[in-house]
């Protein structure tokens, strides 16, 4: 079941390889942020750690710059053990959630300070700096103090300090969560076009899924210290392994039942038609509002059910039905240019599901 | 209805006793400042407008001594205190907190808590010991007590400073490449200027005007600024005093001045 072992991943260059890394914050109690993590990111491609708050995304980003050490287990990056290398001594940059630019440089002394340390010849720093200016589009503002910029401007100096000494990975700790949706929006494309101008390994943590969504080449989804699912923002959406996975990314309907031969049983009595890979006994089956299809009733293998409300969000309109047993299910249809969706609340409808959509998550 | 929130300065009476407070601070200091400008000999009867008693006073080896004196001590332990302070304030932040912490800023700051009296005391008898042991008679035991009671001064800004500091600055200064030595060389050590400096200042205006101690712990013949001032007055009160006070005032003013400018170019 597991994505995590596709044979492909083993093919392409590895960048950061964690492997069986635990993390356990002494105290009363202790507390265990990472439990045997094992997950291969790829050189030159946007990963993201996704996950609520309190899963161990921030704890494994903080790990891999080398802000903590792992209590078990080892990090590699290009093959070289760097789990007890202090962070000075990796070749990895960190953009922090409150960007941390130091308040008493310049914009320029700011994007300086990676290359100066690094020892680099004065006329190479200028350069580098210069031309990091350029890719964030920050040239006029280069002599301002970080104090003096915006919000959006300050995400662009601390994206350009830590892209300026060239890292093999670039860390961001959830650096768009301090913006506003517009900019938010803004950052997102521009992020995805930094990563594919300079060529570096994105490492990216949020707990947005649909920022997840949309600039991830691959999604790691994280909960309670481990990693359930990893694979491409489609796979994860269409194909969540679990009932966590499928319920945090995204939003879904939830049908329980008995497994009988090739199709499941659900509350209500219906059967329903899913590859159940030799699952017998209870199973849960997940399945999209937007897979979901109304039709008259009298269609030839639709669900009955009567709508109980409708939701107008705008550019689709979300059905909420129940089906004879009570059970809850949410269609999300597309407003037609009236506002309307042509249905009536309390109005006896069909549904069916696109083929194909509906999926068993377990138990 | 905001504005029925509890307002002292809304109170009866608050403009009078506040006027009268501000009367009681500055009036005895604005007289001495007057007085150090009297053409005549007296500090209570005016009798015109002069400057004589300030080359008067700096005309005078004893005063031109102990001011020297004091500049020495002052200066010194301002230096020695400000630098234990910092130390002690970034030992003291830079951990996890423990259930000792509360006995070691007991500890840091005992010259806030022990009467001076007791200090000084304590000292001459430890430092009579000494003196008798080495035969050293210098000013290192003005400047080793000055130090010692300036610490608190020194460390109580600076810790305010560090405590407000965010610890990320640090952590992106490693991340970009920076060794612990370089990152509190170009991140801390800077962030951290403005604390040192007023931590400094205060250090240096406790100890320029310190009395009870500096009478104990003095060797014969170290007249600071204070002392040499408080034998002055016991024989007779003279404008001359007048005059080194509103020299020192003027001093204190032009620091403060000074650390206020600094501190609002640096945020």
């Amino acid at each position: 079941m597991n994505v995590n072992s596709q044979p492909d991943i083993r093919s392409e260059a590895i960048a950061v390889d964690v492997d069986r890394v635990s993390k356990i914050f002494g105290g009363e109690p202790p507390v265990t942020a990472l439990d045997d993590v094992s997950v291969a990111i790829r050189q030159n491609e946007f990963f993201t750690l996704l996950g609520p708050s309190g899963c161990g995304k921030t704890t494994l980003l903080r790990l891999i710059a080398g802000f903590e050490p792992p209590t078990s287990g080892s990090l590699r990056l290009g093959g070289r053990d760097i789990s007890r290398l202090p962070p000075n001594k990796r070749p990895i940059n960190t953009v922090f959630q409150n960007y941390a630019l130091f308040p008493h440089m310049s914009v320029a002394a700011n994007i300086a300070f990676g290359l100066q340390m690094l020892g680099k010849p004065k006329a190479e720093v200028r350069d580098t700096v210069d031309e990091m200016l350029k890719l964030v589009q920050m040239e006029a503002l280069k002599n301002r103090r970080t104090s003096e910029i915006s919000g959006g401007q300050q995400q662009r100096v601390a994206l350009a300090r830590a892209l300026a000494p060239h890292p093999e990975v670039l860390l961001l700790d959830e650096p768009l969560s301090a913006l506003d949706y517009k900019l938010r929006k803004e950052m997102q494309i521009e992020l995805k076009r930094l990563q594919g101008e300079t060529g570096i390994t994105f490492i990216f943590v949020t707990h947005d899924q649909e920022e997840a969504l949309t600039m991830s080449d691959r999604i790691a989804v994280m909960n309670a210290g481990k990693i359930l699912q990893v694979g491409p923002p489609r796979e994860i959406y269409n194909r969540p392994v679990n009932r966590f996975v499928a319920d945090f990314i995204g939003e879904t309907n939830f049908l329980t039942g008995t497994a009988q031969g090739d199709a499941v049983r659900i509350s209500s009595g219906h059967m329903i038609a899913v590859p159940l890979d030799g699952r017998t006994g209870d199973v849960t089956l997940t399945v999209r509002p937007e897979q979901v299809r109304l039709c008259p009733v009298d269609q030839d293998g639709a669900l009955h059910a009567e709508i109980s409300d409708l939701v107008y969000f705008g550019t689709d309109t979300h059905c909420h039905l129940a089906l004879k047993d009570g059970t809850q299910i949410v269609a999300r249809l597309q407003s037609l240019p009236t506002g309307e969706v042509g249905y009536m609340r309390g109005q006896a409808v069909g549904l069916r599901f696109e083929p194909g959509a509906v999926q068993v998550v377990g138990a | 209805m905001a504005d029925r929130a509890f307002q002292v300065a809304r109170l009866p009476g608050f403009n009078t006793i506040a006027i009268m407070v501000f009367v009681m601070l500055y009036l005895p200091i604005g007289l001495l400042v007057l007085f150090s400008f009297n053409a005549g000999p007296s500090v209570a009867i005016w009798e015109g407008f002069s400057l004589q008693w300030y080359p008067k006073a700096w005309g005078n080896e004893q005063v031109r001594d102990a001011t020297i004196r004091s500049l020495i001590i002052a200066s010194s332990a301002a230096l020695i205190s400000t630098t234990l302070a910092t130390m002690a304030a970034l030992g003291t932040t830079r951990r996890k907190r423990s259930p000792g912490q509360t006995m070691i800023y007991v500890m840091i700051n005992q010259p806030l808590m022990v009467p001076e009296i007791v200090t000084a005391v304590a000292l001459l008898i430890f430092f009579a010991s000494i003196k008798v042991a080495t035969g050293y008679q210098g000013l290192g035991y003005l400047i080793a007590a000055h130090s010692a009671f300036c610490i608190p001064f020194a460390y109580l800004p600076i810790r305010a400073r560090l405590e407000g500091m965010d610890l990320t600055l640090e952590t992106a200064a490693a991340d970009l490449y920076a060794t612990p030595w370089q990152t509190f060389r170009h991140v801390t050590l800077p962030l951290l200027m403005p604390g040192i400096i007023a931590g400094m200042m205060l250090a240096f205006i406790t100890s320029l005007d310190d009395v009870v101690i500096s009478l104990f712990v003095k060797s014969a013949g170290q007249e600071t600024l204070p002392t040499y001032m408080l034998g002055q007055i016991r024989r007779n009160i003279t404008v001359e005093v007048n005059a080194i006070s509103t020299l020192l005032l003027g001093l204190t003013v032009i620091m403060l001045t000074v650390f206020f400018l600094l501190t609002r170019k640096q945020d």
